[in-house]
Formats: structure tokens, C-alpha cells, sequence
């Protein structure tokens, strides 16, 4: 979690989150060429898990440049070629965060060009869709790319934050469906437990922000407890915050956790 | 959960949620100027609520959403404003 301090992957562990997944995003600036990439791809992959493990997480990531940089054609170029480098190494899970900001042609460029890398390399893919007024019509732009690309399996792909507008989109296609949890202007605890009450709870998981915004590390266990005083079942909850996310990032090889609680 | 159930966990917050609501379109009209692309757009989502309608949620995102469906030229921003700029009618 480059953006958070320390007392972040404390507080994650104390409220027994079990293992980081972090994807690759905006700096909150853009970076100036390919090295600036290269670096935070090292910083992902060497310096990230080795701070989440002094608190027992787990940390994986996923590789790629972010929509909002993918503008600029020649970097994105740049960028997608050291990614296979980067790709054997044990904490990266796939492709992502790819997908739309703004719904360019060029962020649509790159965006097909990660899929293909992904195709290539045979790897998850994690997909960030727009906010506010371009989430819908970036949504069905994406779904309708990666359905058109049939070397891809919809089951290994997630399309994250997902709203009331664009989950159904997103189930009917066979991906998988991310709801990002903010503490202000998107997806609330509420809302994501709504959601679950009306398309059910396949294909679907909860995932807290940890970004240079306004973001909560423990949304997802906050969640929990809300759907707690909706009269959940335990099991309902674990489905939803552990059992989802298993299943889903257990098609990848190199994902492997284990509950400390758990015999073995 | 019953209807009662629902009411007694979140009543009392979404009363507040409103009258804040309330206190933004107050604050809005007391302001100098004209309005833009984002309050019409608010207000038209507000007619939603009243409506019988069981995906109010949806048809209030549906309302600040962009309906097009071609990629646009080139982004020049890379934030959002929360409504569709060319919203009319």
C-alpha cells in the first residue's frame, strides 16, 4: 500500500484481514517516463511485501499503467514492455488495474493491449471502471472489449467498483464484480450490502480503497459488522469478505494463504 | 429484515442525509449566480425519489450518467464532476 503509512497494515491486521492485494494505480501525478514506472513496479513487488509481512499480511499485486496515464500512447508503449519482466515475480497476480477514465480512444488503445498481454501471459485481469457520470458508459465500453477478445475467460477477470447502474452489466457477462467501499462520494457499506440482498452473492466481493483520496483500510471489516446488524449469517459474511475473493484470486497459482487459526 | 427493522437501523440517518440535502440546495440558492450542467442534473435525479420505483438508486446514477456510447477524441481531464456536462432537455 504505497500511499498508506505503516499504521495502516497494523490496524488491517488487528482487524484480521489476512492478506493484502494491491493493484498498480495513479500516483495522484503523472510520472514522467518509463523509469518512474520500473521503480514502482520494484517498490510493488521487493519493498511492499516485505513491510506488510513484518504485521503477518500477505501482500500480491497487480501490474500495468493506469487509465489516467494511458493518454500518452508512447509511454503506455514503454510501460507494457517491461511489465512481462516483472510478471514471474511470486506477489504479482496479473494484469491491473487496467481500464477507462475518461473513455478515450487512446485509454481504449491501451486498454486492448492489456488484455492482449494478458491473453499472452495467461494471467488474472483486475479492471478499473470510471467514476461518476463515465462509469456507466466506460463499464459496457470494457465488457464489450474483453467479451470481444474470446482467448479470454470472463471467470478470470473482475471489474472493479461496480454501483447500482453497472453490477448487473457486469454479472450477466460471467466476470466477476468488485464493489470499492469509500467513506464518501461512492460505494458505502450500505449500498454494497444492498446489492448483495438483490443480485446475490456469486461473482462478487467487497474490496476497501487505499488510495491517496479519502479512503478506509478497514471498510471491508466494517462492512462486515453492518451486514452483522443486518442479520447476516457468519457464514454469509465469510462468503462475501473471504471465501469470494479465495475463489476468485485462488485461479491464480502464486496465491496462497492460509488462516493462522486454522489447523493444518 | 422486516420494513419495521429497516426503519428502526436507518431511519435516523437517512433523516439526516436528507435534511443536509436540504441544507445544500438552501446554501446553493442563497448564492450570487446561476446554477450549471450539475444542479439541473440533481434536480432531475431528485424527481426519482419520488417516484414509485424500487431502483431508485440506479435511476438516480442513471440520471448524472453519460448515455453516449463512442470513446471520446482525447481526454483532457482526468477528473470527474460527478454529471454529464451535455446533459439537456
Amino acid at each position: 500500500m504505497v500511499s498508506r503509512v505503516t499504521d495502516d497494515y497494523v490496524r488491517m491486521a488487528t482487524a484480521g484481514c489476512q492478506a493484502i492485494c494491491e493493484p498498480a494505480f495513479w500516483a495522484g501525478f503523472d510520472r514522467s517516463s518509463v523509469h518512474g514506472f520500473y521503480d514502482y513496479f520494484c517498490q510493488l513487488t521487493e519493498h511492499e511485501p516485505k513491510r506488510a509481512a513484518k504485521f503477518g499480511l500477505p501482500h500480491f499485486c497487480w501490474l500495468c499503467i493506469n487509465p489516467k496515464e494511458s493518454e500518452d500512447l508512447k509511454l503506455a508503449d514503454d510501460v507494457l514492455a517491461i511489465i512481462p519482466k516483472f510478471l514471474n515475480r511470486p506477489n504479482v497476480l496479473g494484469i491491473g488495474e487496467i481500464g477507462l477514465n475518461k473513455n478515450s480512444r487512446n485509454e481504449m488503445k491501451v486498454l486492448e493491449k492489456h488484455v492482449d498481454l494478458a491473453a499472452k501471459h495467461d494471467q488474472l485481469i483486475l479492471v478499473h471502471t470510471p467514476h461518476l457520470e463515465d462509469k456507466l458508459k466506460g463499464t459496457r465500453l470494457i465488457v464489450d472489449l474483453i467479451k470481444s477478445d474470446k482467448r479470454i475467460k470472463p471467470e478470470r477477470v473482475i471489474i472493479d467498483h461496480v454501483e447500482e447502474h453497472t453490477v448487473k452489466l457486469v454479472l450477466d457477462t460471467g466476470m466477476w464484480a468488485g464493489m470499492t467501499l469509500y467513506p464518501e462520494s461512492k460505494c458505502s457499506p450500505a449500498r454494497a450490502i444492498d446489492m448483495v440482498e438483490v443480485y446475490g452473492d456469486q461473482r462478487i466481493w467487497m474490496n476497501s480503497a487505499c488510495d491517496w483520496g479519502v479512503s478506509d483500510p478497514l471498510a471491508v471489516p466494517k462492512t462486515a459488522l453492518e451486514m452483522q446488524r443486518r442479520g447476516h449469517s457468519a457464514a454469509a459474511i465469510d462468503k462475501l469478505i473471504y471465501q469470494n475473493p479465495l475463489k476468485f484470486l485462488s485461479q491464480c497459482p502464486k496465491f496462497k494463504i492460509q488462516r493462522p487459526w486454522q489447523p493444518t | 429484515m422486516t420494513r419495521q427493522q429497516i426503519l428502526d437501523l436507518y431511519f435516523i440517518d437517512a433523516r439526516h442525509k436528507l435534511i443536509d440535502l436540504a441544507a445544500f440546495m438552501d446554501r446553493v440558492e442563497r448564492a450570487e449566480g446561476n446554477e450549471d450542467f450539475r444542479m439541473k442534473a440533481f434536480r432531475e435525479a431528485l424527481e426519482e425519489l419520488s417516484k414509485n420505483n424500487r431502483e431508485k438508486a440506479r435511476q438516480v446514477l442513471l440520471t448524472f450518467s453519460d448515455p453516449t456510447t463512442k470513446p471520446i477524441a482525447k481526454a483532457s481531464v482526468k477528473g470527474a464532476t460527478g454529471a454529464w456536462p451535455e446533459k439537456t432537455g
